[in-house]
C-alpha cells in the first residue's frame, strides 16, 4: 500500500516539476508548481513527518505560491514567443548526464548511519509536533532566533526595494 | 516499506529539473519557480535521511529551509517588481547593466 502512494506521489511530482519548468505560460507554471507541492507534502506524510507536510501545505502552497501568482498577475506579463534560452539549450544534454550519473550512484550506495532516539513508536506517543518543539526549542534554538531576525531583515528589505519612489526622491538628485 | 534510497532518487531528479530549469529558462519569475523546485528537492533528501535515521534534526532543517524559502521569495520578488517598473527588462538575459 505504501509503495503504491510512493510510486504516486513520486511520479506526480516528477512530472509536475517537468511541466514547471517546460510550460509556456507562467500562470500554468505556478499551477504545476502548486501540484509539485502538493505531492512532496504527500511524500513527507509517508516519511512520518506530518508536521513539516501540513507546514508545506500552509506556507508554501498557501503563502509563497500565492505571492508568486499575485506578482505574475500585477506585472502583467506577456508570454514570449522565445521563452528558452535557446543559445544555452544545449545545458539539457549536460543535466540529463548529470541525472543519469547521480542516479546510478545514489542506487548503488549504502545509507548508513547512527540511529538517532527519535523511532517512529517513541515520536507517535507524543505527537510528532510536540517532539518537533521540545527539539526545536532546546537543541536548535539558536537556529530559530537566527531565522527570525533573519525574516525581519528580509521583510525590511522587500518593503525598502518595493516601495514606490516619492516625489522628492525622484526630484532630487539623478541616480 | 520504501527503502530510502528511492526517496533519494526522486529528490535528485527533481534537482535536476530545477537546476535546468534556473539555466534554461528567460522569464525572471520560472526561474524563482525553479530554485524553489530545488529547495524542496533538499527538503526530500531532509525529511528522508531523518526518518531513515531515526532523528528529527532533517525535519527541523526543513522547517528551516521553508522558511528561508519564503524570506527569498520576498525579496526576490520586490526586486522583481523595481526591474520590471523601471521598464528595465523583461526576461533574464537582458540585465546586463553589471556585467562585466
Amino acid at each position: 500500500m505504501v509503495q503504491i502512494f510512493f510510486a504516486y506521489f513520486a511520479l506526480v511530482s516528477i512530472a509536475a516539476g517537468i511541466l514547471t519548468v517546460s510550460l509556456r505560460s507562467p500562470v500554468h507554471c505556478g499551477i504545476a508548481l502548486l501540484a509539485l507541492l502538493g505531492h512532496v507534502a504527500g511524500l513527507f506524510v509517508l516519511l512520518h513527518a506530518e508536521f513539516v507536510a501540513v507546514v508545506q501545505i500552509i506556507i508554501y502552497a498557501g503563502a509563497i505560491l500565492i505571492l508568486y501568482l499575485f506578482v505574475l498577475m500585477l506585472l502583467n506579463l506577456k508570454t514570449e514567443e522565445r521563452y528558452f534560452h535557446r543559445r544555452h539549450a544545449w545545458y539539457i544534454t549536460g543535466v540529463g548526464a548529470l541525472t543519469v550519473e547521480l542516479v546510478m550512484v545514489l542506487l548503488a550506495s549504502r545509507f548508513d548511519g547512527a540511529k538517532g532516539p527519535a523511532t517512529v513508536e517513541a515520536v507517535e506517543q507524543i505527537g510528532n509536533s510536540m517532539a518537533i518543539g521540545i527539539v526545536m526549542f532546546s537543541d536548535y534554538l539558536l537556529l530559530f532566533e537566527i531565522v527570525g531576525v533573519f525574516l525581519l531583515g528580509a521583510i525590511v528589505g522587500a518593503i525598502v526595494l518595493a516601495k514606490t519612489p516619492s516625489q522628492a526622491d525622484l526630484s532630487g538628485d539623478e541616480r | 516499506m520504501v527503502p530510502v534510497s528511492a526517496y533519494v532518487v526522486v529528490s535528485a531528479i527533481l534537482f535536476v529539473t530545477g537546476l535546468a530549469g534556473v539555466l534554461i529558462r528567460r522569464n525572471f519569475i520560472i526561474v524563482m519557480m525553479s530554485v524553489e523546485i530545488m529547495l524542496n528537492a533538499a527538503n526530500i533528501n531532509l525529511v528522508a535521511f531523518a526518518s531513515h535515521l531515526d532523528s528529527l534534526g532533517g525535519q527541523i532543517m526543513a522547517l528551516f529551509v521553508i522558511a528561508i524559502a519564503a524570506g527569498e521569495a520576498a525579496v526576490g520578488l520586490a526586486i522583481i517588481i523595481v526591474v520590471f517598473r523601471g521598464k528595465i527588462a523583461t526576461n533574464v538575459d537582458q540585465i546586463n547593466l553589471l556585467k562585466w
